[in-house]
């Protein structure tokens, strides 16, 4: 699914990643790990299609539409609210029945009862939790997160736990984490930046 | 080079005949000739990293720019003194080209903002090769537009200026661009291999450290 | 066609957020007025009708810019233009629907200005109105285009007029032209001729500008 070579990017003078390789097969659990300011985050990205590598080769055998990106930030409007996000992202996705889909997912994540008030309203794990609504919304066949634990509490984390334990094996996943032995038993490999 | 600049410099008052205004006319529409080459060249850079994505056209395609903002800058002092010597005025609106070169040299003067305002990497290099795109698609435009409104809306006063050269005139001002022409190129890859240096120092320096 | 649904749903979101938000309108619109109120009071008595129609370009030009300024904010906040660039819809959607979003923010405070226009200064004919109508398009064209240059750098309040100016002055000539010259077809054909090179320019370049 995904393989990159020598992947290296820099921005201007700064050079964020060197010499990196990775190799997902289909169906594999990648945790990705590293301090800091290792380059977690911009690898990520690449392996969403963010980014481009300035040097090095990487092959994702996914396109935009089968894949789902979660980042530090939860990419959703503050000004409109969860029915309205999930609406627009479901209509850009081309999701099938994105009515039934979308209240699936909020009610899978305890989100229903809040689905009309703005996503300003809301608070850090709600928001968190909307955000991966949004990115399983579309049923990725490969899926990025960057750090997903982070916002959650402990509903949150758990409900998390519970929907990870059911893709994995099912779809390609790579996971950046500070805490990589919650997902221990769940990784087919890892692959650790300096 | 500067020799073969200087030569021209001094050859050309030699042929001239007609005082200032025609020695700064020598001088003046090269200078405005290199200034469009040099944007135009900026653009073509442009277009090329945004279709190869080799990094080194934004290092290539700034430098043009630079270099055509320099001679634009030229072209709008040496057009005053020219506006100066046959007019009497340090400006005037009724010089389609000297209006063109100042909304060209607004324009381009923004690109350096945005470069300074944007952080160094992809981002910059596209969207000032973007803006570089905008900028020769803005010059046929923008004469169309200043010659609209010289016609309809600022009535010229004074008439269109054009001098007719005879042969020996001739040969003077195409030396004279040569150079011209020349200089700007030498100034072009001096300052790239400028800035290369300068780039390949500073990767030296951290992969020392 | 998904790319005019994709464009559809885009410019139903920018319209949705503004009516919460609901602070860049309201700013254009009292700008706006104030600007040509200032007018009447910079404008020197026995200046001529003409005149006036020059100020009206400059307070549409500054106007235009207000909410250009504001335009990609709501994509800034919470990286959702992230979100946007990785839907599988076309990027040059996204452009198309922020530029029908703030073309529409830009008419609504002109259907305010240009009647109290009206009412302080001069007549405004149907060629003056068609340049209004044609010049509004290739400012937001380009400008929702500079707009999300600026948005990525630092001092972006400051650097969006410098980069449009330049490229606005065309249309300034085009407007006033359209409302003052005795044979405005020109002006028209001119500023029509500008919005299909600029607006082309724009919609196919915005991918290379939001991306790396």
């Amino acid at each position: 699914m995904i393989r990159g070579r020598a992947i290296e990017k820099r921005y201007g003078r700064k050079r964020v990643l060197t010499g990196v390789d990775v190799a997902v097969p289909v169906g594999g659990f990648a945790l990705v790990t590293g301090p800091n300011g290792s380059g977690k985050t911009t690898l990520l990205r690449m392996l969403a299609g963010l980014a481009a590598p300035s040097r090095g080769d990487l092959v994702v055998g996914a396109d935009r539409s089968q894949v789902g990106y979660l980042a530090h930030e939860p990419l959703v409007y503050r000004e409109l609210t969860a029915l309205e996000n999930l609406d627009l992202f479901g209509r850009l996705y081309r999701v099938p029945e994105r009515r039934e889909r979308i209240g699936m997912l909020l009610e899978r994540f305890g989100l229903w009862d809040a689905r009309s008030e703005r996503v300003s309203a809301y608070s850090r794990g709600m928001t968190q939790r909307l955000a991966l609504c949004r990115v399983l919304l579309h049923e990725p066949d490969l899926l990025v997160l960057d750090e997903p634990y982070s916002a959650l509490d402990e509903d949150g984390a758990a409900l998390l736990d519970r929907e990870l334990d059911a893709l994995a094996g099912a779809r390609t996943l790579v996971v950046a984490t500070h805490d990589p032995e919650r997902l221990a038993r769940l990784a087919t490999q890892r692959v650790a930046l300096a | 080079m500067g020799l073969a600049l200087v030569l021209a410099l001094i050859v050309a008052p030699e042929d001239a005949d007609q005082g200032i205004s025609q020695r700064i006319f020598y001088i003046h529409v090269p200078i405005a000739l290199t200034a469009y080459f040099c944007f135009g060249l900026g653009a073509i850079k442009a277009l090329l990293l945004l279709w190869r994505g080799e990094e080194r056209y934004d290092l290539e395609s700034y430098v043009a720019i630079h270099q055509g903002t320099i001679f634009g800058a030229l072209t709008l002092i040496t057009g005053s003194i020219w506006a100066r010597a046959s007019w009497g005025v340090w400006w005037t609106w009724s010089s389609n080209q000297l209006v063109l070169f100042l909304v060209l040299f607004l324009f381009y003067c923004a690109y350096f903002m945005l470069r300074f305002s944007l952080e160094d990497g992809p981002r910059r290099a596209r969207s000032s090769a973007v803006y570089a795109l905008f900028g020769v698609a803005l010059i046929p435009v923008s004469f169309l537009a200043i010659r609209l409104a010289s016609d309809f809306i600022h009535p010229t006063v004074f008439t269109r200026d054009g001098p007719q050269m005879s042969g020996s005139m001739f040969a003077t001002f195409l030396v004279c661009w040569g150079a011209v022409t020349f200089l700007a190129y030498v100034l072009y890859r001096v300052e790239l291999a400028g800035k290369r240096l300068d780039a390949d120092l500073r990767e030296l320096r951290e992969v020392l450290q | 066609m998904t790319y005019l649904a994709d464009v559809a749903a885009l410019t139903r979101k920018d319209l949705r957020v503004e009516l919460r938000g609901r602070d860049t309108l309201p700013a254009m619109l009292l700008f706006v007025l104030s600007t040509l109120v200032v007018f009447h009071f910079a404008l020197p008595e026995g200046s001529g009708e003409t005149a006036a129609y020059g100020l009206l370009w400059v307070a549409i030009v500054f106007t235009a810019l207000l909410g250009l300024a504001r335009a990609w904010v709501p994509e800034q906040e919470h990286r959702v233009l992230d979100g946007l660039l990785l839907a599988p819809c076309d990027r040059s959607a996204i452009w198309l629907g922020k530029t029908l979003a703030t073309l529409v923010f830009l008419l609504a405070a002109q259907a305010v200005a240009l009647p109290a226009f009206v009412l302080f200064f001069e007549p405004l004919d149907a060629a003056a109105l068609g340049g209004v109508l044609l010049a509004d398009v290739g400012i937001c064209a380009v400008g929702s285009l500079m707009s999300a240059m600026a948005v990525a750098g630092r001092s972006r309040e400051v650097l969006l007029p410098l980069l449009v100016l330049p490229l606005a002055i065309p249309l300034i000539v085009g407007g006033v032209g359209a409302a003052v010259s005795a044979e405005p077809e020109r002006f028209l054909l001119f500023v029509l001729l500008y919005d299909a090179v600029f607006a082309v320019l724009s919609w196919a370049s915005f991918e290379y500008v939001v991306t790396e």
